[in-house]
C-alpha cells in the first residue's frame, strides 16, 4: 500500500462524506462522575474514507477509544453523547447513529454486522466458558444464517482466513488455550465473519510482542487488500501508524489537532503535539548518548478544564495572550497537500478572525 | 576497559510444574536455562526477548529476589571482593543488597497505597538504619528532586500522581540506598510515548550523575538501542546473542536477533517494508524444542539445527552468537532512520509572529535541550 492523498474533508464547513464511510460531526461526549462533568470528547471531527485505513493516534486520555465506542453506541453508562452526528453510510442513505437506539433493532443489525470491532485485550472479550468457534458461529447465526451447519462451516472457514493453523481444531478450543497471538486472531475473526464494512480496531497489538505484532498487522493489511473494507485503527504509536495507515489523524484532549495522510503527517508535521510525539520516540540510528526530547509534563486531570488550546501548557511555541484563551480552529495547511488539516494558531486561518483582531489591539492597548 | 561489576555464568531458574492429587511434580518449566553474561561498571546492559524468554526471571535472579537453581552470580563489592549472591549467606547478602536495586514495570501496583510517597522512599533507608529523623526526611526531600518531584509531594500518597511521576517515585526508592546496580524491569513499558522519554532521559541523567549500572530488561528494542552499551537477545530461557548496541542491531549473527529487528514498526510510512515473519509462537518452556530451541521457526535452520545445541561462542570483537550457521549466514541489522523534520515549527513560529506583527511574548523554538520537568 503507497500513502495516497484521496481527499478527507478538512474544515467542516467544507467536508464532502462522499466517500466516507463514517463521517462523525462534532462529536461530545460526556462522563458525569461523581467528582463532576469530564468532557472526553469535544467537538470531534473525521471520516472514515472508503476502502483506506485510517489512524487515530493520541496518549492515553485524548478520546480515542471513546470515539470508537461512541460510532458502535457502547460508550460505558456514565457517558452520554451530547452533541453531534456520526453519519454511517453503507445504505443508499446515510444514517446517524447517534439517533439510534442503542438497544433497538437497528443499531444492533449494524452493531457487529455492518461495524464490527477489535479490542484490546482478547481474553477480556473473548467468553472463557465457550469454545472459539461456538463464539464466531453466535455472530454468524445472529447477524448471516440460520443454519447451524452452515454457521459452523463459515467459522471454521474464517479462522482459516486468520491464519489459524489448523481451524477445525481451533474452533473447539477455549481462549485460555490459545496464545497472545492467537487469541488476537480469534478476535479478528470473529470481527471479520460478518464481512464488516468498517473494522474498528483499538489497539489491537499493544499487548502483544513485537514479533507477533508484526503478524498481526500484516493480517490486517492483507485482509483489508482482499476485502476492501475501512479500518479505523487506533493506536499510540507511530510506528504501527508508520506501516498501515493511509490517513492519520491525530488526537489530543478530547480535540483532532492535527489530520494528514500518513506521508505528510511523518514528513510534514505541523502541530507541536505532533512534531513533539514524533521527536519524542526513539529511533533506532538516530541520536544515541543524546537525551530525546520531551514534552514537558502530562496529560492534564480530566476533571480540569484548560483554557484556550488545550495543549497550550506543555506547547514550547505557545503565544502568551492567544493560546492560553482562545481555543484554534481548524484549517487547512497552506501549500500543504489536500487533506492536511491543522488546529494551532501557528498558522493561517486557524484564529477566529474577530479574536486575532482583538489579541493584536489588547497588546497595543498594554504598551 | 572492561571492569565487571556482575559476572553471571550458567544461571538457570526453573520452576516445578505440579499436577493432581498429590501435587507431583510432573515438569520443570525451564524459565532460565544456563544464561551467562556480565556487565561491566557503569554500563547499561539490554537484555531484549519476546514475552516468556526469561528475561524479567533473570533480571529477579540475579537480585535473589528468586532463588537460582543453578548457576553463578558474582557480584564484585568493593569490599568484599567477589561474592556469588546466589550462595551468599545473611550477612553477606545484608551488606550487598542495598548496593542493587529494581525498578518494576508497573508503576500502579509496585507503590503500597496506603502509605505517603516519604514513607515509600523512606524505607528502605529505615531498614537498613542509614537515616533517622531530620537527616531522613532530608534524604526522602533531596531524593525527590533528583527524580523531578517536588518535597511536598512526601505527604501524598500513591494514588494522587501520574503514571509517570509513580515511576519517578519508584526511581527515588531505589536510588534510597546509593545502589551501584539497578535492574530496570521494563521501566518505561507501562507509560505514555511522552512520558516515556522523560522517564528515559531520567535515567541516563541518574546513570551520569551516580555512576550508575543499569541491567535494563526490556521487549522494546528501540528503546534498548537508544539506552544501552551492550545487549543480549534471549529466547526460551538462553541468551542467543550478546555484544554491543552497534554489533547486534546493525550486524546480528543470531537469525532471531535478524527477525525481531525486522519486526520493529519503523515510524516511517517511506519504510515500509515486509518483515521477516517468524511463523508461529515461543514454544513452551515447560518442553523446548531438540536441537536449538530456535529451529523450527528459523529460515535457516539446517539437519544440525535439529539435533545439535549451539553453544554461544565469540565471533570476535566481543560479540558472541549461540547459532551453528553465524559464521557463514549474511543477515540483515536495523536500517537507520531519518530524523523528524522539525523546521516548520520554528518557521510557523516567525511566521504568525509577522502575521501578529510583533513577536509574541515567550515564544522559543522547538529546542532539542527542552528540560525535563
Amino acid at each position: 500500500m503507497t500513502p495516497t492523498s484521496t481527499p478527507t474533508a478538512t474544515a467542516p464547513g467544507a467536508r464532502t462524506p462522499a466517500d466516507a464511510v463514517v463521517s462523525v460531526q462534532n462529536l461530545h461526549v460526556e462522563f458525569k462522575t461523581p467528582l463532576g462533568k469530564v468532557n472526553a470528547l469535544n467537538g470531534v471531527n473525521f471520516d472514515v474514507p472508503q476502502g483506506k485505513v485510517l489512524g487515530i493516534v493520541g496518549e492515553s486520555g485524548c478520546g480515542k477509544s471513546v470515539t470508537a465506542r461512541a460510532i458502535l453506541q457502547i460508550v460505558e453508562k456514565a457517558g452520554t453523547i451530547s452533541k453531534g452526528r456520526i453519519l454511517f453510510r453503507s445504505r443508499p442513505e446515510a444514517v446517524d447513529l447517534t439517533s439510534l437506539d442503542p438497544q433497538g433493532r437497528e443499531m444492533r443489525s449494524i452493531r457487529g454486522k455492518e461495524i464490527s470491532m477489535i479490542f484490546q485485550e482478547p481474553m477480556t472479550s473473548l467468553n472463557p466458558v465457550y469454545p472459539i468457534g461456538d463464539q464466531i458461529e453466535e455472530a454468524v447465526r445472529l447477524h448471516q444464517t440460520r443454519d447451524k451447519d452452515e454457521a459452523r462451516r463459515r467459522a471454521v472457514e474464517v479462522l482459516r482466513r486468520v491464519g489459524m493453523p489448523n481451524p477445525e481444531q481451533v474452533a473447539r478450543t477455549y481462549p485460555h488455550q490459545l496464545s497472545g497471538g492467537m487469541r488476537q486472531r480469534a478476535m479478528i475473526a470473529m470481527a471479520l465473519s460478518c464481512t464488516p464494512t468498517l473494522l474498528i480496531a483499538d489497539e489491537p497489538t499493544t499487548a502483544l510482542d513485537v514479533t507477533t505484532e508484526a503478524q498481526i498487522l500484516q493480517l490486517m493489511r492483507d485482509l483489508q487488500a482482499e476485502s476492501g473494507m475501512s479500518i479505523m485503527f487506533i493506536t499510540h504509536s507511530m510506528g504501527v501508524v508508520a506501516q498501515l495507515c493511509d490517513d492519520v489523524v491525530v488526537m489530543y484532549l478530547g480535540r483532532v489537532v492535527e489530520r494528514a495522510p500518513v506521508d505528510d503527517l511523518f514528513y510534514n508535521p505541523k502541530h507541536p503535539y505532533t512534531i513533539s510525539l514524533l521527536r519524542s520516540i526513539p529511533r533506532i540510528g538516530v541520536g544515541r548518548g543524546q537525551p530525546l526530547e520531551t514534552m514537558k509534563g502530562g496529560v492534564p486531570d480530566p476533571y480540569s478544564t484548560v483554557p484556550g488550546c488545550p495543549f497550550h501548557p506543555r506547547c514550547p511555541s505557545a503565544m502568551k495572550g492567544l493560546c492560553d484563551t482562545v481555543v484554534p480552529i481548524e484549517a487547512p495547511v497552506e501549500g500543504g497537500v489536500d487533506g492536511h488539516g491543522v488546529r494551532c494558531h501557528l498558522y493561517p486561518g486557524c484564529t477566529p478572525l474577530d479574536v486575532a483582531v482583538d489579541t493584536v489591539s489588547e497588546r497595543e492597548e498594554e504598551e | 576497559m572492561s571492569d565487571p561489576l556482575l559476572e553471571v555464568t550458567g544461571l538457570t531458574k526453573h520452576f516445578p510444574v505440579k499436577n493432581g492429587l498429590l501435587r507431583r511434580v510432573v515438569g520443570q518449566v525451564k524459565a532460565v536455562d544456563g544464561v551467562d553474561f556480565t556487565i561491566n561498571r557503569g554500563e547499561t546492559f539490554g537484555l531484549v526477548g519476546e514475552s516468556g524468554c526469561g528475561k524479567s526471571t533473570t533480571g529477579r535472579t540475579v537480585l535473589r529476589l528468586e532463588e537460582p537453581t543453578g548457576g553463578e552470580v558474582v557480584y564484585h563489592h568493593e569490599e568484599l571482593g567477589p561474592v556469588d549472591i546466589g550462595t551468599a549467606d545473611r550477612r553477606q547478602l545484608k551488606r550487598l543488597r542495598p548496593e542493587m536495586q529494581i525498578i518494576f514495570q508497573d508503576p500502579f501496583s509496585s507503590l503500597d497505597a496506603r502509605m505517603t510517597v516519604g514513607r515509600i522512599i523512606a524505607e528502605p533507608m529505615v531498614i537498613n538504619r542509614t537515616h533517622h529523623g531530620r537527616e531522613l526526611r532530608d534524604r526522602v526531600a533531596e531524593l525527590l528532586s533528583v527524580v523531578g518531584l517536588r518535597p511536598e509531594h512526601a505527604s501524598r500518597y500513591p494514588h494522587a500522581f501520574s503514571g509517570g511521576q509513580r515511576q519517578r517515585i519508584g526511581i527515588a526508592r531505589a536510588l534510597a540506598l546509593n545502589p551501584k546496580l539497578i535492574v530496570c524491569d521494563e521501566p518505561v513499558s507501562a507509560l505514555d510515548v511522552s512520558v516515556q522519554a522523560q522517564v528515559l532521559n531520567l535515567l541516563e541523567s541518574l546513570q551520569a550523575q551516580f555512576d550508575l549500572t543499569y541491567l535494563f530488561v526490556s521487549h522494546d528494542l528501540s528503546v534498548v538501542e537508544h539506552i544501552a552499551d551492550r545487549v543480549a537477545v534471549m529466547y526460551l530461557g538462553k541468551v542467543v546473542e550478546v555484544g554491543t548496541t552497534d554489533q547486534l542491531f546493525y550486524s546480528p549473527k543470531m537469525p532471531y536477533t535478524e527477525a525481531l529487528l525486522s519486526a520493529l514498526p519503523k515510524p516511517d510510512p517511506r519504510k515500509r517494508t515486509k518483515p521477516t515473519l517468524l511463523t508461529g509462537d515461543v514454544p513452551s518452556p515447560a518442553n523446548p524444542p531438540h536441537g536449538c530451541h530456535f529451529h523450527p521457526r528459523c529460515k535457516y535452520a539446517q539437519d544440525r539445527c535439529r539435533t545439535e545445541v549451539p553453544q554461544l561462542r565469540d565471533l570476535g570483537g566481543g560479540q558472541l552468537a549461540a547459532c551453528h550457521l553465524a559464521d557463514s549466514l549474511e543477515l540483515k541489522g536495523a536500517e537507520p532512520l531519518p530524523d523528524v523534520p522539525v523546521i516548520s515549527a520554528e518557521e510557523a513560529v516567525r511566521a504568525a509572529a509577522s502575521r501578529n506583527s510583533r513577536p509574541p511574548a515567550d515564544v522559543a523554538p522547538h529546542s532539542t535541550q527542552e528540560a525535563m520537568s
